[in-house]
Order: structure tokens, then C-alpha cells, then sequence
């Protein structure tokens, strides 16, 4: 397995609104990627933002610009 | 062979579209199922394809865009999502049976009552008589955009007033106008508009979907697998996955996709004058024909819809005579538009159907215009 860095997670209650966050953020350069939901945030299935803690206020931002659903945000090692 | 029955599907699409179908299957993963490349390339396509939905036909949010098999399912999801036992609805004379058939069960399984908008023996509607149908429990206006037998518009603007007035969802059918002519369901008061990928969209078959508007609480049809929540025993409140239980067809989704893009480059408009100039072409080649009745007000702006009888002729003797002799597709017989059959007193007899779309020219109009003469000619 890879080594766990520590990431900032943003979760999202459906799988449009993590579609809608990956595309404002290639538009908007915003740092991170789509990844499965860890379990640690949530037991199931889905995706979310998973970003460097370092661009937490970033994807926050991002998210609220976009006007996107999101459930939550969590640091966590991944 | 020319194809004049676009009203039931459109035979010639654009070429990216299957293209993209084809790109589809051999690329794409499960949507909203994983974040493996496959998975996500699944899950941005249909994203994108909601994202162009929604621009098209003025839809608020891409999410607030769900997708079906067709427009039956997405008009089945609105009725059974939105009419509570012992409440009302109001609908008209020319609905398609994709909406009579719903409102039938929804009136013995659940009593919803029914009042319909008739139609007079010219088909048109007597809009006079709506204020007259809203009754207390009356909740929800259903209504086509345009006649599938006759091609008439119904007055959207008017329906829409109304449903304002009378604080009534307005739930719109817009299986023969989406891709056809310009829509804005939000400038015109529509709470949910539901469309078929197939026809007009230009589209594969197996794809259509409902757009909603926001704060409108449609329960879902549908329970299953939705790739979140996966704990969750009920469906996700949120749209649109709240309505799209189990695996979306991304692949026929990715070719709605290739058909849109190509729609907003020709741009719908010019679909539409089009469109209407080729049925305005066959009506005014065909009314004056000894034995032709023509139905409909073609007075006004209209779908590219001629529905025609010959003398007393079983439309479907006409259908297969042309198909047969002259090598040209129509549509007889009923329609699944019963009531407004009724109205015009074809209910026996059927209409032969023509409908037209962007792919066919003045020239097959013509032929077409030729054989309907001889064969009133002949009668």
C-alpha cells in the first residue's frame, strides 16, 4: 500500500455534485481529485474531493462557489 | 425509402451519434459507481449530457435533470411521484396514452380524480372550461406540448397562468417538442417537464428523463442501487439520484449527448422553421385534394405533424399502400391518443400520420404530396 499522507476530504450526498466539483475544479485549477468515499467518513459507496490540507480553504470555496451540495469536510490519513 | 414518421421515432440521426454510442461501450464503466477511470468516465459523461439537457431546455440546474428509459417512465415517475390519494389532476383531451394510462391506474389504486380540458370536433381545446376543473383537491395540471395525432400546440402560457392562479404544479409532455422548437421551462412556469431522447433530441432509443424544477418533491418510482447512501434503506432525498434507482444507460446517454451538441450547433430554431415550412409544404399539397380531410388548426404555430384521412379508407390501408407502392413510412391507426380520436370522430377509422424532422427535404415532400393524390385519386 501506498503511504498515508494527510488529505482533506469533502463529501458530497450525491454523485452529480461530485461531478459538478471536478468539473468547477478544472475550470478553476482547484487542487485534488475524485476518489471512493473512505470508509472512515462514511461505511457504503460514492465518491468525494480529496485535496492537500493545505488547499482546505480552496475547496471549501470552491464548493460554495459552485453552489454544490456537499455533506462534509474531514482531514484525514489516506 | 422516405421516412415520415418521425412522431414515433427519428430513423436518421446525426452520425456522431452512434459514434458515440459505440466510444461509450467500449470505454465507459458504470456511472456514479466508483471513482476507477472507467467508473469516472462513465459518471462525467452523463454529468455532461445533464449539463447540456439542462441548458437546452432551461432547466436550473443540471441535477435537477433525471434520467430514464423514455418519456413514459419519466412521466410515470412525475404522476405516481406527485398525485396523492384523493387529490386532483386536470389534463386535456390529447394526451398520449403515456399519461391517460398512469392517471387510469393512479384514479382505481389510489383515487386520484381526473377532469380533462376537452377537445371539440375541430381537436381544439376549450380552454374556457379550465377555471371550471379546479376544485379544492385539484393539485397538478398535466398536459402535452403538442398533439402527437394532430401536431396542434397546446397554450403553454395559458396552462401556465393557470396553474399559477390556482397554485397548480404544471407537469408538461414534451415528447414531441423537445429538440424540436426552443423550450424554457423555467421562463414558461414549468415545475416538471418530461422528454424522450429518440424523437426530436435525435437521440437513441432507451433514453429521456424528467427536469424539475427545485423545490418540487417527487417521490420516487423506483427503489435500488443508486452507488451512494448504500446503508441508507430509503431512496437519497437528493436529486437526481433520488429518481435513477440502478444502472443509467450511459452508453445511450453518451450518444443524447453527441445529439445535443449537435442540435445546439444546427440550433433548435432552425430545426424548427424547418421543420415547419416541410409540413407547411405537404398541408398545402394535400388539404384541396378531393377526399382529403386534414386535421388540426393550421393557422398557427404547430408541430411538423399532418395527420389525413382519404374518403372513408382504413387509415392503415392507406399506411401499408404507401409503404407498399410508393415506398413511404407513415403512422395509422390510433396513436395511443384515444380521446382526441374521439373528438374528431376517427376512432374507427384511425388518421394517417405524417411527421416530419430535420433530415427530410421538399423533395420527399413532394413525392409524398404525389402519392397521397393518387391515391385519393384512386378512391
Amino acid at each position: 500500500m501506498r503511504q498515508k499522507q494527510l488529505r482533506v476530504i469533502l463529501t458530497f450526498p450525491a454523485a452529480v455534485d461530485a461531478m459538478a466539483m471536478e468539473s468547477y475544479g478544472a475550470a478553476h485549477q482547484v487542487p485534488g481529485r475524485l476518489i471512493p468515499l473512505p470508509s472512515a467518513v462514511s461505511a457504503g459507496c460514492g465518491l468525494c474531493w480529496s485535496a492537500p490540507p493545505e488547499a482546505r480553504e480552496a475547496v471549501e470555496a470552491a464548493a460554495q462557489e459552485a453552489g454544490l451540495r456537499t455533506g462534509g469536510i474531514y482531514e484525514l490519513m489516506l | 425509402m422516405i421516412y415520415f414518421d418521425n412522431a414515433a421515432t427519428t430513423l436518421q440521426k446525426p452520425p456522431c451519434v452512434a459514434e458515440a454510442v459505440v466510444q461509450a461501450m467500449t470505454t465507459l464503466g458504470n456511472c456514479g459507481r466508483g471513482a476507477c477511470a472507467p467508473g469516472l468516465a462513465a459518471s462525467r459523461t452523463v454529468y455532461q449530457v445533464r449539463t447540456k439537457i439542462a441548458s437546452l431546455l432551461g432547466c436550473p440546474k443540471p441535477g435537477q435533470v433525471a434520467f430514464t428509459a423514455n418519456a413514459t417512465q419519466a412521466l410515470n415517475t412525475a404522476l405516481f411521484g406527485l398525485l396523492k390519494p384523493g387529490g386532483r389532476v386536470i389534463a386535456t383531451d390529447w394526451e398520449h396514452n403515456s399519461v391517460l394510462r398512469p392517471l387510469h391506474r393512479l384514479a382505481a389504486e389510489r383515487g386520484v380524480g381526473v377532469d380533462f380540458l376537452p377537445a371539440g370536433p375541430d381537436g381544439a381545446l376549450d380552454y374556457g372550461v379550465l377555471p371550471k376543473l379546479v376544485r379544492p383537491e385539484t393539485t397538478a395540471v398535466v398536459c402535452t406540448h403538442a398533439s402527437n395525432l394532430t401536431g396542434s400546440l397546446v397554450d403553454l402560457e395559458q396552462m401556465a397562468a393557470a396553474a399559477k392562479a390556482y397554485g397548480l404544479l404544471l407537469i408538461v409532455d414534451a415528447a414531441q417538442t423537445a429538440g424540436t422548437r426552443p423550450i424554457d421551462m423555467t421562463a414558461l412556469g414549468i415545475d416538471v417537464l418530461c422528454f424522450t431522447g429518440h424523437k426530436g433530441l435525435l437521440g437513441p432509443q432507451g433514453t429521456g428523463g424528467l427536469c424539475i424544477r427545485e423545490g418540487v418533491d417527487v417521490r420516487p418510482l423506483l427503489a435500488g442501487g443508486t452507488g451512494v447512501q448504500s446503508y441508507s434503506p430509503g431512496q437519497p432525498e437528493e436529486y437526481p439520484v433520488r429518481l435513477e434507482a440502478g444502472t443509467l444507460n450511459a452508453h445511450g446517454l453518451a450518444g443524447l449527448g453527441a445529439a445535443v451538441d449537435y442540435l445546439a450547433a444546427v440550433e433548435v430554431e432552425n430545426i424548427r422553421q424547418k421543420e415547419a415550412a416541410l409540413a407547411r409544404r405537404f398541408y398545402e399539397g394535400v388539404r384541396d385534394l378531393p377526399g382529403v380531410a386534414v386535421y388540426g388548426d393550421f393557422s398557427v404555430d404547430r408541430a411538423a405533424i399532418v395527420a389525413l384521412n382519404i374518403g372513408e379508407e382504413d387509415s392503415g390501408a392507406v399506411s401499408d399502400a404507401l409503404a407498399q407502392d410508393y415506398g413511404i413510412a407513415t403512422r395509422p391507426g390510433a396513436h395511443c391518443a384515444p380521446r382526441l380520436h374521439r373528438a374528431l370522430g376517427t376512432e374507427q377509422q384511425g388518421a394517417v400520420r405524417f411527421s416530419f424532422s430535420w433530415f427530410n427535404t421538399a423533395e420527399e415532400v413532394d413525392q409524398g404530396i404525389r402519392a397521397v393524390a393518387e391515391l385519393a385519386a384512386e378512391t
